[in-house]
């Protein structure tokens, strides 16, 4: 799945060199006249110094890449807990116990749901060149990303409340890890997000800085998209599986 | 994400002043590479020499060697190497190598010098990343080596005063005895479970996980220069096999480490805040009933464990092919055979490499079933590395050879890839894994393939990028010294291994005998072929001071290199020996055809430079056949 | 130099094949039902293996010897892109013979580990524990007592619950007693970490995992004493922690059976000085 959006990432600027390689290798015939005119994957108009160094396809690139990462973490937990959820040991009785639900975590779910709408009508303001929009829209999904943190810290500090603990049962081993490692990967999303504030406070214009910023937000967008459905999906796996 | 900050408003390239940005905290992917080269190559004295002991060992249980004694007083009282040291070895051993050597010399190393400038890129996508990652794996390298002096101490917070009373010569000088593998419940249970299973087992994982952080920065940034960097005409299949190699392997350590590092969490966990992921209930560790844990599944540690262990034994060697690949045709004089091929043998492999991983599981208490599934994918792996060896051969096929040092290596390789790799058919059989699972049999299977020919492909890979890097040649006749003795050394170190796996010697077994007197009669056959495997193992170690020798030697009075002295084709031959600090100086390099254009007929050189235009080249015949990579003929 | 080393791959080939030609060195003689298949099927793939490691080594020697670049010759090497008739051709072979070796493995395995132990095996319980092994003998009634690791101390190795009426007559021993010729069914557990249980002429391996009772069966075709070792890294002693497997003619078999739990302890202590041990 991964590479696939990564193919179509990079589609930008391939397109006549990929059609060219093709053609080449499916037998002798006379290549493109010296490549002129093809541009590199992605290599942007050769010679021009300042396109060779930034490309924006390389963040959207790299952040799929990344995820892709990301993904095989929580895939490996995922199996971890399927397979402790089904594990008995000899002569002891089955010790999964789950967890019920704690309310607040509704909350934290309807924060992080929205704060992917914030961002996006941030990203609508940046695309059309409403700075303004696009700067108080990022507040706002911050803001929503930092409501989610405390609530989730909240649900934590609940539960150590009730005496339920870390090592309390299989189950909320495997919550306060999934939760802890989703944190931590939001908290890295949150510090994108506070880049992306920072940048609008540049005084420096122009179409790079511009292209720039597009894609980065783009590439953080993609990050916080994906969080937040992981979150939905952690929460899923460890109240709804069965 | 202020990688961009340096590397896209900087406009010009002109290299960093400070000696500490320059060569210390450097962004330039050359110098990370030869960090990366150079952490290695310390990794790697650490691990033969730890090697050299454990064979000491073996061959003369109960000597004393004074100078162990002084070093490490707890791990080899007055001299004599106890169980547990020679344990804490293994552990080391397998680390440093798997993960300090293997992983980062072949990838790290070789992959961030050239990668970059194969493609025609002025660096790496992500250059503070790319530092990051160094400076990253450089921390799990100190803390590794901090994981053999903390034995006695049950907590981190201990472990300085442990340093401390080693430098005052007390304290204990044991580390982790879990072997790399760290199977559960012996790394999980603590301190109780055996010497070096306290704080120091705790070190390994943190060393382990923080390993992980910077591998997988690393993938990132291989990945993402690859797809978005390449420079004009380098199409995916004109780029040279080491290209592929290096790219394939980022996709195996991106998919892989971050299993490692999930499995790392919860076993820490197991240990510091007593979950019972991996650790049973009722067990019963040196007389004490354990209660604070419950049902947890010792299995499931290996199969995280060889999710991504399986994965890492190709992270490992296909580096090692790709550099053979591209030195074999340089120096046969002759395009690749079957170039496309051999990227999709490198991907089948890679593909497959994340469905075995239960063939290290077969006796482990895993169903039996998928035993059977796992067996059968096992020995498909066969298919792509057969192939990848025709190839081999193929492209020496009316060849016209040069023995330079690094052809020796590189057909060293091949040697060593065929013989360690072909017992993979043993040992992927369930039934054959009954007398064969954990025998010297399965050391010498892997030392040879991922181990030692992994090795042979980066001795190859220095002796013909040194030039390149440092602008000088190695010396030539010290070189082949080093290749005709590590040759014959390794293979006389591990040959007769099978055998002894074939009698019956259990490996991680610290000693075959006690007080002259043998533990297991049926290993007694074994002993010669013990004492000469030593013999052999300490001339090969010897040898590699040669090696040590021509690098630093030769920095200072190698024969002065040109742009091309081997007369090869790709991209990095046509920059300036030793590249500019942006590799083309500003220059943005155009290609025109496949990397491996050697023996063109009609062309006035027996190379042809991807970067050479069609007008420079005499018109040729081509289509010779269907299976040639881009560019052929014209 | 490219004579050099051809001949050098040449002698290293024919090394390693006299090594394991040479007869010197080889599994020991087999003691089991199941052993003389695996010893065939490693027979075919050594086979197998034997003359691929030799077919590819031979050609790399003779393509070094022969496609030397030799001075002052200045005629350029075949230009050739590859083959894709031949790439087929040997991508298919390997897959074929490498796939059916596979299969035809499965076959003692299959027989080993996908059907239970037959009706009226000879039961044991194998209990590993750091650095030592204990067989569980169920005695004259052939009902193993209740076990309970709260119970486990010094003196009662395995946790052993003296409440339990039919744990009166079992007995825990340092060796495994066998009957010869009848299958055998043993459950493997460990108390602390994973051990595993290897004896090289049974041709047999199998992990023991603390939390798991696994169960395991063959059948014994041998007399004689034998040696017992663990094979999964288990600790600092490791390498010590042997133990001795007997197997017994029926008749003796039954008759050790049939002694009260004090009495077996010292007749299994003189099997061990009888029987010496075969290696």
């Amino acid at each position: 799945m991964e590479e696939q959006a990564v193919m179509a990432a990079m589609v930008t600027g391939t397109k006549d060199i990929t059609k060219k390689g093709k053609r080449i290798a499916g037998g002798p015939k006379k290549p493109a006249p010296n490549g002129h005119g093809s541009r590199g994957n992605g290599g942007g108009p050769g010679g021009d110094d300042l396109a060779r160094r930034f490309e924006p396809d390389r963040y959207r690139i790299g952040m799929w890449v990344a995820l892709a990462g990301i993904t095989m973490l929580f895939t490996a937990l995922t199996s971890a807990y399927i397979v402790r959820a089904g594990w008995a040991n000899d002569r002891l009785p089955r010790d999964w116990r789950p967890l019920v639900i704690p309310n607040l975590l509704w909350l934290s779910t309807a924060l992080i749901v929205v704060s992917s709408v914030t961002f996006e009508i941030a990203r609508k303001g940046l695309k059309r060149g409403a700075e303004s929009v696009y700067s108080r829209w990022l507040l706002v999904t911050v803001f929503l990303g930092l409501g989610f943190l405390t609530s989730q810290f909240v649900v934590w500090r609940q539960l150590v409340h009730q005496g339920v603990y870390m090592s309390s049962n299989p189950h909320v081993s495997f919550f306060y890890v999934l939760t802890a490692a989703h944190g931590v990967h939001l908290l890295g999303g949150i510090f994108g997000l506070d880049y992306l504030l920072l940048r609008t406070w540049r005084k420096r214009q122009g179409e790079f800085e511009e292209k720039k910023r597009q894609a980065l937000a783009d590439s953080v967008s993609l990050y916080w998209h994906f969080m937040d459905g992981l979150w939905v999906y952690l929460f899923l796996l460890l109240f709804f599986w069965r | 994400m202020s990688a961009h900050e340096i590397s896209g408003e900087a406009h010009r390239h002109e290299p960093p002043k400070s000696f500490i940005r320059k060569y210390i905290f450097s962004l330039d992917h050359k110098v990370i590479g030869i960090q990366y080269m150079l952490l290695a190559m310390t990794s790697v004295l650490f691990g033969v020499v730890m090697s050299v002991l454990m064979r000491m060992n073996l061959s003369w249980p109960g000597t004393k060697w004074p100078i162990l004694g002084t070093l490490f007083p707890t791990g080899a009282p007055e001299g004599v190497m106890s169980p547990e040291f020679y344990l804490s070895l293994v552990t080391m051993h397998g680390t440093m190598m798997v993960f300090f050597v293997l992983t980062t010399a072949p990838q790290g190393g070789f992959g961030n010098y050239f990668l970059p400038i194969q493609i025609g890129a002025d660096d790496m996508a992500f250059p503070f990343l790319n530092m990051m990652s160094f400076w990253v794996t450089f921390v799990g390298f100190l803390v590794l080596v901090l994981a053999i002096f903390v034995e006695g101490n049950q907590t981190i917070g201990a472990w300085f005063s442990g340093l401390g009373d080693w430098m005052q010569g007390g304290s204990g000088t044991v580390g982790p005895i879990g072997g790399w593998t760290a199977y559960p419940p012996l790394s999980a249970l603590g301190k109780i479970a055996g010497p070096g299973q306290g704080a120091g087992m705790s070190l390994w994982i943190i060393s382990i996980a923080i390993f992980c952080v910077g591998s997988l920065l690393g993938a990132l940034n291989f990945i993402t220069t690859l797809l978005n960097m390449r420079t004009r005409g380098m199409s995916l299949m004109r780029m040279p096999l080491t290209c592929w190699a290096w790219f394939t392997t980022a996709v195996l350590a991106l998919l892989a480490f971050p299993v490692l590092l999930a499995g790392g969490i919860l076993l820490f966990l197991d240990r510091t805040a007593g979950t019972s992921f991996f650790i049973p209930g009722g067990e019963v560790v040196t007389d004490t009933l354990i209660t604070s844990h419950q049902g947890g599944s010792p299995i499931l540690w290996q199969h995280l464990f060889w999710f991504f262990g399986h994965p890492e034994v190709y992270i490992a060697i296909l580096p090692g092919m790709g550099a053979t690949s591209h030195i074999l045709s340089t120096f046969a004089r002759k395009p690749i055979f079957g170039y496309r091929a051999m990227v999709f043998a490198m991907f089948g492999i890679g593909l497959l490499g994340f469905f075995v991983w239960g063939h290290h599981m077969f006796i482990s208490g895993m169903s039996p079933y998928s035993a059977m599934a796992f067996s059968i994918l096992t020995l498909s792996i066969g298919v792509p590395s057969a192939i990848k060896t025709f190839n081999w051969i193929g492209t020496l096929w009316g060849a016209k050879i040069r023995f330079t040092v690094p052809m020796l290596f590189a057909l060293g390789f091949v040697s060593l890839f065929v013989s360690g790799g072909i017992t993979g058919l043993v040992l992927g059989q369930t039934s054959l894994d009954l007398p064969m699972h954990d025998t010297y049999f399965v050391l010498a299977h892997f030392h040879l393939v991922m181990g030692v020919a992994a090795i042979f492909g980066m001795f190859a890979a220095m002796s013909f990028w040194y030039p390149k890097m440092f602008g000088r040649m190695m010396n030539e006749t010290i070189g082949k010294i080093h290749f005709w003795i590590t040759f014959i050394g390794v293979y006389s170190i591990f040959m007769p291994m099978h055998i002894m796996g074939i009698i019956g010697m259990p490996r991680r077994y610290a000693q075959f005998a006690e007080n002259g007197q043998s533990i297991y009669h049926f290993i007694d056959p074994a002993d010669p072929l013990v004492k000469f495997v030593t013999a052999a193992a300490i001339v090969t170690a010897l040898a590699q001071v040669l090696f040590y020798f021509n690098f630093f030697w030769s920095l200072f009075k190698g024969k002065k290199a040109g742009d091309n002295p081997w007369e090869a084709t790709t991209l990095e031959w046509t920059t300036a020996t030793p590249p500019p600090h942006d590799n083309f100086a500003g220059v943005v390099p155009t290609v025109y055809r496949g990397p491996y254009e050697f023996a063109v007929p009609g062309a006035p050189n027996d190379f042809i430079l991807q970067t050479e235009r069609d007008a420079e080249v005499a018109e040729v015949d081509g289509g010779t056949s269907g299976n040639g990579s881009d560019g052929h003929g014209h | 130099m490219g004579r050099a080393l051809g001949v050098l791959i040449w002698l290293i080939t024919l090394g390693s094949v006299l090594l394991f030609a040479s007869g010197k060195w080889w599994f020991p003689a087999t003691i089991s039902e199941h052993g003389p298949e695996i010893d065939r099927q490693f027979m075919r793939t050594i086979i197998v293996v034997g003359i691929s490691f030799v077919a590819a080594q031979v050609a790399l020697g003779w393509a070094v010897w022969k496609y030397r670049a030799t001075p002052g010759d200045t005629t350029r090497a075949v230009y050739s892109h590859g083959n894709n008739r031949l790439e087929i051709i040997w991508t298919v072979v390997t897959a074929v013979v490498f796939i059916s070796l596979a299969v035809i493995g499965q076959r003692v395995w299959a027989q080993l580990h996908f059907v239970g132990a037959p009706a009226g095996s000879y039961q044991v319980e194998v209990v590993a524990q750091q650095f030592q092994w204990n067989f569980h003998y169920a005695g004259v009634d052939g009902q193993f007592g209740r076990t309970d690791p709260s119970l486990i101390g010094s003196s009662n190795l395995i946790g052993l619950d003296p409440a339990d009426p039919k744990s009166r007559d079992d007995a825990v021993l340092a060796t495994l007693v066998l009957p010869v010729n009848r299958p055998v069914e043993l459950t493997l557990r460990s108390i602390d970490v994973t051990h595993s249980f290897w004896v090289p002429p049974l041709r047999f391996k199998q992990d023991l995992v603390p939390g798991m009772a696994i169960h395991v069966h063959f059948t014994p075709t041998k007399t004689g004493q034998y040696e017992l070792a663990c094979a999964e890294l288990c600790g600092q002693f490791h390498y010590r922690m042997r133990g001795y497997v007997i197997i017994l003619p029926q008749d003796e078999h039954n008759a050790l059976m049939a002694l009260p739990p004090d009495q077996f302890q010292t007749r299994v202590g003189q099997l061990r000085q009888q029987y010496p041990i075969v290696y």
